[in-house]
């Protein structure tokens, strides 16, 4: 059976005490307009992977490239759903 | 000494690190193309600024897995003497050449001046021709320069030694006023523990005459130059 058509979402954000300034001027944004009960904003990115794989170590693998290349583990952690 | 200057696609201080070696120094010097592996047999590798591979991902993130990044990582970990200044160092810390990342600046801008830094270790192959506590006026020209690094690691390297050059005010006093983009500690330039591998996100390369605005960065080669020729002449004396 082909397991092709296989996709897997990966968050990446930056660990808690990094400090984010985009989401701190997004929060200060949010303030002046109003919406004063979002007293933190912190960004982050999200990847789609398809995928094409019949391997069963497809999940190690996509450990793998986060811990390689799709995030920074000095600063970003990153969590993975797979989607099927 | 023998330069060799990487060029990554979209680089932009790789010509501006060729003329200070051709130029100033007046010293060989080679572009090294990202897709070759071949490091020239050179004795001193400058990882440029600019935004290689436009910074996608994270800055330095993609540069690090290019062909000629697997030689320059072999060369390094055998001694070899390596620079990154600006997009280099983001370079070093993505490869694991030099600890912790570099971040997006505290205050969001972009910041492309003339600072201060103060020479906090002139006792490495790249600073021997400063003193310490010297201040050199040099540019920078980053948006992501925010040194980032856990605080026992921060106080490791600075119990070691490693913290080379800080951001200060003319004066010399590193101050916050005078820090450009957050860094911790003002931090502007770190080395490796083995003190063949430094990175800073100042651009010495682009202050080395007066008429640009500052010649202090040619400290830096003038301590490489240094720091090779000393080397040289040991591997000879061993030799005999």
């Amino acid at each position: 059976m082909s397991k092709s058509g296989q996709k897997a979402v990966v968050y990446v954000r930056l660990k808690e005490g990094v400090l984010d300034p985009q989401g701190l001027t997004i929060q200060k944004a949010l303030s002046q307009m109003g919406y004063k009960e979002f007293t933190s904003v912190r960004t982050g990115r999200f990847f789609e992977l398809d995928i094409n794989s019949n391997g069963s170590d497809i999940d190690q693998r996509i450990n793998e490239v986060c811990a390689k290349l799709l995030a920074n583990p000095v600063i970003e952690s990153y969590r993975v759903e797979r989607v099927k | 000494m023998k330069v060799g200057v990487v060029t990554f696609p979209g680089s932009n201080g790789d010509y501006d690190s060729f003329a200070a070696v051709k130029h100033v120094m007046h010293e060989p010097v080679e572009f090294l193309w990202h897709k070759s592996a071949d490091l020239a047999g050179s004795d001193l590798i400058i990882l440029p600024g600019g935004f290689a591979y436009g910074d996608y991902l994270r800055a330095g993130a993609i540069a690090r897995f290019s062909p000629i990044m697997e030689s320059v990582i072999r060369f390094a970990k055998s001694g070899g003497l390596v620079i990154g200044f600006c997009n280099g160092f983001q370079v070093l810390t993505e490869c694991g050449l030099l600890p912790g990342a570099l971040v997006r600046n505290s205050g969001l801008r972009f910041r492309g001046e003339f600072i201060h830094i103060k020479v906090e270790n002139a006792d490495t192959n790249f600073t021997n021709a400063c003193h310490p506590n010297d201040v050199l006026k040099v540019p920078i020209a980053h948006g992501e320069g925010n040194y980032y690094n856990f605080n026992g690691d921060v106080k490791k390297l600075e119990d070691d030694n490693l913290v080379v050059f800080r951001y200060c005010d003319v004066e010399g006093r590193v101050t916050k006023e005078s820090n450009p983009n957050g860094s911790i500690n003002n931090i502007a330039g770190i080395i490796n523990r083995e003190g063949n591998v430094m990175g800073m996100m100042p651009h010495p390369e682009r202050a080395v005459e007066k008429i640009i605005g500052s010649d202090d960065g040619l400290k830096v080669f003038e301590s490489v130059r240094a720091a090779l020729s000393n080397r040289i002449h040991q591997t000879t004396a061993g030799r005999i």
